[in-house]
């Protein structure tokens, strides 16, 4: 088994607002071994960025963490002080952000903004921070660095810019990157080409990723593992297989379900809006919009049944007690494939 | 950029000659004439007089006459002191007005940078409220009300700086102090408004993602976001502190230009109120240039191209 370098248990977070405590994160437990790719799916305000921001201990002043772990190596990131989180970030967890065109400083040159880690956590002189802001700058393919890395932000294209956010994220080769969205922002051409680039520097630097998207399409290229986030829960985690082509939870069906196909016709949406946070729902924070819903979905909330090793999901679906139901066409026609890949595979074995 | 430089200079020319004409013919408007105790004179005295100082040919001659001396640099004589040159008046009282408005600015800039961005990086805790306080008290209580306070307490009480004249460097700081407040509480109000909105920026939370510390983030990223605003504000605040103030000079009995500049225009002393008005507006249309050539130091984006790269 893989070495694991990061897990979160039980992970609670709040934040304080006139309104009252927003429970933004409600019970959320992952892990991230080495060298694999974790992809943390949702839809807005499912609590994925909350997540992620507190692994680099970049929460909002008004979050509060009310519970829970996040053990990095065998040091738990929630009990250090700024100065050690200072110390942390950057070098042994980076993070790529959403939107490359105002993530970058628009009045510092991108060779000291790349060069800013090197100096920061390695001690490095300037001109040797630098040379090695060069050597990233090629590594992921900016053409011409030479001249380009006296340049400034603006000088630069949208999909170039999120290469030199990458650049900075992983120019101390950090264990774990954290990418927010990277490609939300960027045409889709330039995302694909953003997507290789990730994954070719993963295999160049060794490093973990924990990859932050609504975007079905994307995890399903980048990611070993899947985890499904919704209302601040986690509510179904497995491998990329798992997910996409046996789904158990209502929710994972309805993502899935709108996620355009080769075969689809037309595109089905999940019906409402996610619960008010301020006041989270008692049992199943999805019951009120899923077609599935049985009557103890809104009395008590569905501990996690297993599926298979790595395959878990929050559902009472998953129950013995409960009665059979057909998911959605789409679903049943992605579970046949799943059983013939795992036949295939049993025979192989 | 030479092209770009000879097109500004050219228009700095045009609003002087702009500037020039109107003041002239607004100044021409004004009640009363230059002698003190015309109700005493005689009409032949004032004919006299008037033809003297050339007073007696019509307006728009003594307009060309007054420009075509300009352009020779020759801004007349003052009516105030006999055979007194404009020129002379200004060059021997501009020095001292000026070490003191530069000093009271820089004073305030650099202490209402700190001021600011203290409050910025603390924003919505006690710190901020006393500073926003600070500056509201800056802004409000007149700097005579200041300056008399400095001279009281400073000055006699203590005895830590002389309380008036003019000498030494000594004798510059309480009257840079009183003269300096005023930008001190603007600049802070600037740079927290420019800085709150710049620290909340995605830039500076990848700064903290890198893991800078919080005065590396505020040194090395969010200042330098913040100051265009300010640069806007600094450029005509400093020409108008450099060219005297009344209030401040009389207080400290400094002599400078600021009272010249109110006296002449008391007694109707035209090429006096000429001189000064275009001292004014030169010292503006450069400081104004010289923004502009800040602006793209400090924000490559406004660099003009051809600059740039």
């Amino acid at each position: 088994m893989a070495e694991r370098i990061l897990d979160v248990k039980n992970l609670e977070i709040n934040f304080h607002t006139y309104a009252g405590d927003v429970k933004a994160i409600r019970d959320v437990s992952f892990h991230l071994d080495k060298g694999e790719t974790l992809a943390i799916v949702g839809e807005s305000g499912s609590g994925k960025s909350v997540t992620t921001k507190s692994l680099m201990g970049l929460l909002a002043n008004n979050a509060e963490v009310v519970g829970g772990s996040i053990m990095y190596h065998d040091q738990d990131i929630l009990k250090k002080s700024e100065k050690e989180m200072q110390n942390i970030r950057g070098k042994d967890i980076a993070m790529i952000f959403q939107d490359p065109m105002t993530s970058l400083d628009p009045t510092m040159k991108i060779g000291q903004q790349i060069a800013e880690p090197l100096m920061k956590h390695k001690k490095m002189e300037k001109k040797k921070a630098w040379a090695q802001a060069l050597d990233i700058l090629k590594l992921v393919g900016i053409v011409n660095p030479e001249k380009r890395i006296n340049e400034y932000p603006h000088q630069f294209s949208g999909g170039m810019r999120q290469r030199i956010v990458i650049a900075i994220a992983l120019v101390c080769y950090p264990e774990i990157l954290i990418a927010d969205e990277p490609t939300t922002a960027l045409d889709v051409t330039i995302q694909a080409q953003i997507l290789d680039l990730m994954k070719e520097l993963q295999s160049k630097i060794e490093t973990s990723i924990i990859f932050i998207t609504h975007d079905l399409g994307v995890v399903a290229g980048m990611a070993d593992r899947v985890a499904v986030m919704y209302a601040g829960k986690i509510v179904e985690y497995g491998t990329v297989d798992e997910i996409f082509y046996n789904p158990q939870h209502p929710y994972t069906w309805g993502l899935l379900n709108s996620m355009p196909t080769l075969s689809s016709t037309s595109l089905e949406a999940i019906p409402g809006t996610p619960p008010d946070l301020l006041d989270p729902p008692k049992g199943d924070a999805f019951a009120a919009r899923s077609a599935y819903a049985m009557k103890i979905d809104v009395e008590k909330e569905p501990p996690f049944f297993k599926v298979s090793d790595t395959h878990y999901a929050a559902t009472w679906l998953l129950h013995p007690d409960a009665p059979k139901v057909t998911p959605p066409t789409e679903i049943v026609r992605r579970q046949k494939l799943f059983a013939k890949m795992s036949a295939n595979k049993s025979v192989k074995a | 950029m030479r092209k770009y430089l000879l097109k500004r200079v050219f228009y700095m020319l045009l609003t002087l000659f702009l500037v020039a004409t109107i003041t002239f013919f607004l100044m021409k408007l004004m009640p009363g004439t230059p002698y003190s105790n015309q109700e005493k004179m005689t009409p032949q005295q004032i004919k006299i007089m008037n033809e003297q100082y050339g007073l007696n040919k019509p307006v728009w001659l003594q307009y060309l006459i007054y420009l075509g001396g300009m352009l020779h640099g020759d801004l007349g004589t003052s009516f105030q002191y006999s055979n007194q040159p404009v020129s002379y008046l200004i060059s021997s009282r501009i020095g001292a007005s000026a070490q003191l408005g530069l000093q009271a600015m820089i004073f305030g800039v650099l202490v209402g940078i700190i001021i600011g961005s203290f409050a910025a990086i603390n924003r919505n805790t006690w710190i901020d409220t006393l500073c926003t306080i600070l500056s509201i008290i800056g802004k409000s209580v007149p700097n005579f009300v200041l300056a008399v306070l400095l001279q009281f307490y400073i000055a006699l009480k203590l005895g830590w700086f002389p309380i008036a004249d003019w000498g030494g460097f000594s004798y510059t700081v309480l009257p840079t102090i009183a003269l300096g407040v005023g930008p001190l509480a603007e600049t802070a109000r600037f740079i927290r408004t420019g800085m709150v909105d710049v620290l909340n920026s995605d830039y500076i939370e990848l700064a903290r993602a890198k893991g800078l510390t919080k005065f590396g983030i505020v040194y090395h990223h969010a200042l330098r976001n913040s100051l265009i605003p300010l640069v806007t504000l600094i450029g005509p605040y400093t020409v108008a502190l450099m060219t005297g103030s009344m209030v401040i000079e009389n207080i400290f009995s400094i002599p400078g230009i600021g009272e010249q500049f109110v006296k002449s225009i008391t007694t109707n002393d035209y090429p006096t109120i000429m001189g000064v008005t275009m001292l004014f507006s030169a010292g503006l249309v450069v400081v104004i240039l010289l923004t502009d050539i800040v602006y793209g130091i400090i924000d490559p984006r406004i660099r003009l191209s051809g600059n740039g790269d």
